[in-house]
């Protein structure tokens, strides 16, 4: 049997990453387990402002990179595969990937969160053919096209405004009368002539499933309750994220949107199980925040260890 | 790696090396750009040595290619395309990891 290690690391965005690099320079030897969205949500982000240190802003991709380089410079180990089962209960934590099974004394759960969709069958059906999660992978096929975005968060108003580099109208459609959107990222929105916002309107139906491309969507107004129906080419969904919790279910304390739950710092309902980053943030939801508990959890899992010897 | 048993298709040998192609063919469509697409890059090179012999595997450059993925109506990459006999017969749009992704082929081929 192999020696089990001192610590894995689930996912591998800037909260699993921090995770690895305080782990690595703590003599822990981590195994960073990527999963399927390698360096999680930074990757699919264009310029970001708001990380300290970077004056002029750094591409996500781009940090990410440089998290991930620092933290193998320590020593942390990296393995580009997808988690398929945990047993968190036995002694040492039985964790499986497609190729092969690994055993740790502390595990760190830094699995972030995906994008929700709107849960519309039309939405699903014609995902890939117009309607997209991914301004950056996606915003290129729809050159002089008119586009919506759904969403009032900071990801929904930045694709918004990446999408105008393409698109010669972006219609930004919000259930409510506000943006959630850092104020900086709302007055860059209010400011560009191509963005047009829809205020308390709720999108209802993605046309055309049977010619398999987007041709409109049918809205209700909230307030009037009227429904009408605006041309787009494109619908961009960014109505926030659901954490990626579904691994666990049943073996750890959720809340009840699927969000893991901690106490005194990163510690989880099981004992060596510590978690980080946007799987047990339902408030602040940062690249910061998530690098900081990253930290945090890398220092509790070292407490963790020392006291099992 | 099993990158050298990845071919390049272009606009110009698509019908060509897809299309008339006798073994199936998986289509990754991607770009520089999209960082999906650079993600799903390890699984489709593993999937082209699992199944060497009975599938063929290649990536179209949707940047440099454009008529291609406008001709089979591809709008968010990334897209993998199974084509048998000149006909598709799976699409998988977005990221898929390779377990999922075997399954699906499994049947084709």
């Amino acid at each position: 049997m192999t020696e089990p290690r001192e610590v894995i690391i689930v996912g591998s965005g800037p909260a699993g990453l921090t995770a690895a690099l305080y782990a690595a320079r703590g003599s822990l030897r981590p195994l960073v387990i990527e999963g399927l969205e390698s360096g999680g949500q930074l990757m699919l982000t264009t310029a970001i402002e708001n990380f300290p240190g970077f004056r002029d802003g750094i591409m996500g991709p781009e940090l990410m990179g440089e998290m991930q380089a620092q933290a193998e410079r320590f020593g942390a180990e990296l393995l580009q595969e997808e988690v398929t089962s945990v047993d968190l209960r036995s002694q040492p934590i039985r964790v499986r990937t497609s190729g092969q099974e690994h055993l740790t004394r502390a595990l760190i759960i830094a699995t972030g969160a995906s994008a929700r969709l709107l849960g519309l069958p039309s939405e699903r059906t014609l995902m890939g053919r117009g309607v997209s999660t991914c301004a950056t992978c996606d915003g290129y096929f729809f050159r002089d096209c008119e586009i919506a975005v759904v969403g009032g968060g900071d990801t929904a108003v930045e694709e918004a405004i990446y999408l105008t580099k393409f698109a010669s109208k972006v219609t930004l459609i919000h259930r409510r009368d506000q943006l959630r959107a850092s104020k900086v990222m709302q007055e860059k929105a209010f400011a560009n002539p191509k963005i047009t916002l829809r205020w308390n309107t709720l999108v209802e139906e993605v046309k055309d499933v049977d010619k398999g491309e987007v041709s409109r969507l049918v809205l209700r107004d909230k307030v009037t309750g009227e429904a009408s129906e605006l041309p787009v080419q494109a619908l961009f969904v960014a109505i926030g994220h659901t954490p990626n919790t579904s691994l666990f279910a049943g073996q750890i304390e959720m809340d009840g949107d699927g969000y893991l739950v901690t106490r005194g710092g990163t510690k989880t309902s099981v004992p060596g199980v510590f978690a980080c980053g946007d799987v047990q943030d339902r408030v602040y939801r940062q690249a910061i925040t998530a690098a900081g508990s990253g930290c945090m959890a890398a220092i509790d899992a070292e407490h963790y260890l020392e006291s099992l010897k | 790696m099993a990158s050298d048993k990845i071919q390049t298709f272009t606009d110009a040998t698509f019908a060509d090396s897809v299309e008339k192609a006798t073994t199936p063919v998986l289509v990754d469509f991607w770009a520089e750009w999209c960082a999906p697409c650079k993600r799903l890059g390890p699984t489709v090179d593993a999937l082209a040595a699992e199944f060497q012999g009975r599938m063929s595997v290649g990536k179209l450059n949707v940047d440099e290619n454009p008529m291609t993925p406008t001709r089979f109506g591809i709008r968010g990459i990334p897209t993998l395309l199974l084509f048998k006999g000149g006909q598709i017969v799976e699409s998988v749009v977005g990221l898929v990891g390779k377990d999922e992704l075997k399954r699906i082929i499994e049947k084709h081929v």
